[in-house]
């Protein structure tokens, strides 16, 4: 199953993918819509796009108390039935990673869908930080743990040399 | 005015803070300037021209400062970012156009305003914050004094919103320092003339905007595809995909160099011995730690550098940037020109430190290089006395570069000295022939008398000598989009004018100019006409651009300036270059400016003439 694999170091913090993901939801440019997000960490120099990496454990799906959420066989994203949600939110405080939204104006949770298959966030990145490929497990994220927390270590260390 | 909810591109709003008076309103955009001017440079220009006499000392309370977007700032067309800081100039008395990237400008749109105006001076320090259609006035006085960097993570922190965006002055805007500029996102500028000093004046320390609204399209089809075709051509100009993403803008040093045009020592030679040592490719291989972009950029030219191990504390300052030991951005090439081959300084970690220290203490990398350079020839010929200057201000001290760093933005010692610009410090000390600009504008970094085309251009630039107002480096040296002899004046007059309208253009749609090196106003119209819904023709286009050029240059007829305002220092326009690849030369503006004025329609003494004012609609 193809999976979203985001390469931090190609990332250069220029919000294309947000841009691309809000236009796809709201045929405007609305960053505040977006579900994928850059974290720019300034003070490291890492730029880091983040999004739903549809995990197995699936515990927004698993909260709704309305099973408003499902799985697409054919991407094996989860996916919000907006004729089903009735705006609670609990799912996106079920989900460990930060990646479920609620829409204030149409009182809705949103969410990566992976577009159906063709995201528009990989489509729209112009440095090949954003790949939509086969993979067995999402190991992405490791990778871009490991940059943050690179960073951090750095900071600390740092902070321990001025003590 | 009807028109306002169904405006798409422009959000239709304009943001009026009276800081005097504490009053907050908000306006219907004028839709028929919107049009005409389009909007960043343009539609800001307008502004102030309809609303403000220009005789006013731009450091008072009558004074306005106009935040402008453009119809195409928040969009994902690369590269819309920019904003474009319109008001009196503190370093020129003319009318000034600041313009910076970064992520600002875009959250102004989406917070719903196309322009904030902002009028009168506020009783204490206060900063303005702005949460979409909420909009608060607040006591800045614990922020007064903090630098920049420090601004920004107080006031983010204060105000709870972590993705809120901040624009600051830092302690150089508050000191009123005449080339104090306002920084965004820690690391971009709205660098010149003084438009930092000017938000000084008015008692305000910073904009923090949060938006959460989008940016509207008219055809959202035809614009989607028009974006596509322009970055399409980015990704295949050798500019635009290689070298600024390789080398960023300092990937000019060597070549300029190489060309015997990168003013040296205050521009007494211009050839750098050291170039390589501050070069884009030096730069790249030692110290450089990733390549950032501002918001939707495909190009990514910004660099973000690093002093590591000794290298970082090789330079001791008082106001050590602590928090951004590891990285911060810069230098950009023309802050590595004034600072470094302007200065005689060769070592790059030097440069990167001053950069760093510029953008935190908030003042123009290029005046404030240039000026000190300036204050090193008035010590070398002796015109000022180490009693004076306290530290041996010689060409080539990196020591000296950074401690004047300090000393201008807090005005302390020969620094109150710096902090008035080249043209008045000259002066003060009687030798004003070592002041290199025009209309109290230090030069940027291209020399004008081995380039003739930038001579004619940083003449005739409205906001004083300036590299962004008719880029013919672009076909002088780069060949773009055809080679020209860069000795040569025949046919200038005829590029920089059409360099000057067009470049008024770009800079009104809210794109950014580094898209030139790949494309031209016929890939922007596409998207500009789609997201608007006005159809913009090519011709029309760049009509608006020379409608906008002579929009500002009749604002300065109304401040005061004249013909004769458009001239080049006895330098550049007498002593011939010493040595180099342009040895012997200098500018010949006497054999350009006739022919320019007559292109432009205006009078022999450079007056704008009734024809071409009826013509353009002014």
């Amino acid at each position: 199953m193809k999976q979203l694999r985001v390469l931090t170091e190609k990332c250069t913090s220029c919000i294309q993918c947000e841009l691309a993901c809000a236009f796809v939801q709201t045929g405007t440019f609305q960053p505040s819509r977006s579900v994928i997000r850059v974290h720019i960490f300034d003070e490291q120099a890492v730029y880091a796009p983040y999004t739903c990496f549809q995990c197995d454990e699936a515990w927004c799906l698993t909260a709704c108390p309305v099973n408003a959420i499902g799985i697409d066989p054919d991407t094996d994203a989860k996916v919000v039935m907006d004729d089903v949600c009735v705006g609670c939110a609990v799912c996106t405080v079920a989900c460990p990673y930060g990646t479920m939204f609620y829409n204030p104006d149409s009182h809705k949770a949103f969410k990566c869908d992976l577009c159906g298959g063709d995201p528009a966030c990989v489509k729209s990145c112009p440095t090949g930080a954003l790949e939509y490929v086969d993979m067995d497990q999402p190991d992405w994220l490791a990778s871009w743990a490991d940059k943050v927390n690179r960073g951090f270590q750095h900071m600390q260390d740092e902070e321990g040399g001025n003590a | 005015m009807s028109a306002t909810n169904t405006m798409h591109g422009w959000t239709g709003t304009v943001l009026r803070v009276n800081l005097t008076t504490g009053s907050i309103t908000k306006e219907p955009l004028n839709a028929e300037w919107a049009r005409d001017y389009v909007g960043g440079r343009g539609l800001g220009v307008k502004y102030l021209y309809e609303e403000m006499e220009p005789s006013v000392d731009p450091l008072s309370p009558e004074n306005k400062m106009i935040f402008a977007t453009g119809p195409l700032t928040g969009t994902n067309a690369s590269c819309g970012s920019r904003y474009m800081v319109v008001t009196k100039g503190a370093l020129t008395n003319a009318v000034t156009t600041s313009n910076s990237g970064g992520f600002w400008g875009p959250e102004m749109k989406f917070a719903g305003y196309d322009m904030i105006i902002l009028e009168g001076k506020a009783a204490q320090p206060s900063y303005l914050w702005v949460y979409d259609d909420r909009v608060e006035l607040r006591d800045a006085t614990h922020l007064w004094g903090k630098t920049v960097w420090q601004t920004e993570e107080a006031l983010r922190a204060e105000i709870g919103v972590p993705d809120s965006i901040i624009a600051s002055i830092g302690p150089a805007g508050e000191n009123l320092v005449r080339f104090a500029c306002i920084m965004n996102d820690l690391h971009r500028a709205a660098g010149r003339s003084g438009v930092g000093a000017v938000m000084g004046s008015k008692n305000l320390k910073a904009i923090a905007l949060r938006g959460t609204g989008g940016v509207s399209l008219a055809d959202p089809q035809a614009y989607m595809e028009g974006q596509w075709a322009m970055k399409e051509k980015l990704r295949q100009s050798p500019v635009t995909a290689e070298g600024l993403p390789m080398y960023g803008t300092e990937v000019l040093v060597n070549v300029i160099n190489e060309h015997g045009a990168l003013p040296t020592r205050n521009h007494q030679q211009t050839v750098f011995d050291e170039a390589e040592n501050i070069s884009g490719e030096t730069l790249t291989e030692t110290r450089l730690v990733a390549n950032k972009a501002c918001f939707s950029c495909t190009i990514a030219c910004g660099r973000v550098s690093t002093l590591p191990g000794e290298a970082s504390s090789k330079y001791s300052v008082t106001t050590n940037p602590q928090n951004w030991k590891i990285a911060g951005e810069g230098p950009e090439y023309e802050a590595a020109w004034a600072m470094g081959s302007e200065c005689g300084v060769g070592d790059l970690d030097a440069l990167i430190k001053a950069n760093w220290l510029c953008n935190d203490l908030g003042m123009d990398s290029i005046s404030f290089g240039a000026s000190v350079a300036a204050a090193m020839e008035l010590f070398e010929k002796g015109a000022v006395s180490q009693d004076q200057t306290e530290i041996p201000l010689e060409f080539g001290s990196a020591e000296a570069l950074i401690a004047m760093a300090e000393k201008t933005a807090y005005r302390q010692g020969f620094g109150d000295a710096v902090a008035e610009g080249s043209k008045r410090m000259t002066e003060n000390f009687g030798r004003p022939e070592f002041f290199m600009g025009v209309r109290g504008q230090e030069f940027a970094a291209y020399e004008a008398r081995a380039i003739q085309g930038m001579g004619l251009g940083y003449a005739t630039s409205n906001r004083g000598a300036c590299h962004l107002k008719a880029y013919t480096v672009a076909a002088e040296i780069l060949g773009l989009p055809r080679q020209m002899d860069p000795r040569a004046t025949e046919e200038k007059a005829e590029i920089t004018k059409v360099f000057q309208d067009a470049t008024s253009t770009v800079d009104a749609t809210g794109l950014c100019q580094f898209l030139t090196f790949g494309v031209g106003l016929e890939e922007m119209l596409p998207q500009l006409s789609a997201a608007t819904g006005v159809a913009y023709t090519l011709e029309e286009l760049v009509h608006i651009g020379e409608r906008i050029w002579n929009l500002e240059r009749l604002w300065n007829e109304r401040a005061g300036f004249t013909g004769k305002d458009d001239t080049l220092p006895k330098r550049i326009l007498e002593e011939p270059i010493p040595s180099g690849p342009a040895k012997g030369e200098v500018n010949r503006l006497g054999e350009m400016l006739p022919e320019y004025y007559e292109l432009r329609g205006w009078e022999k003494d450079g007056k704008i003439s009734e024809a071409k004012k009826k013509e353009l609609g002014l």
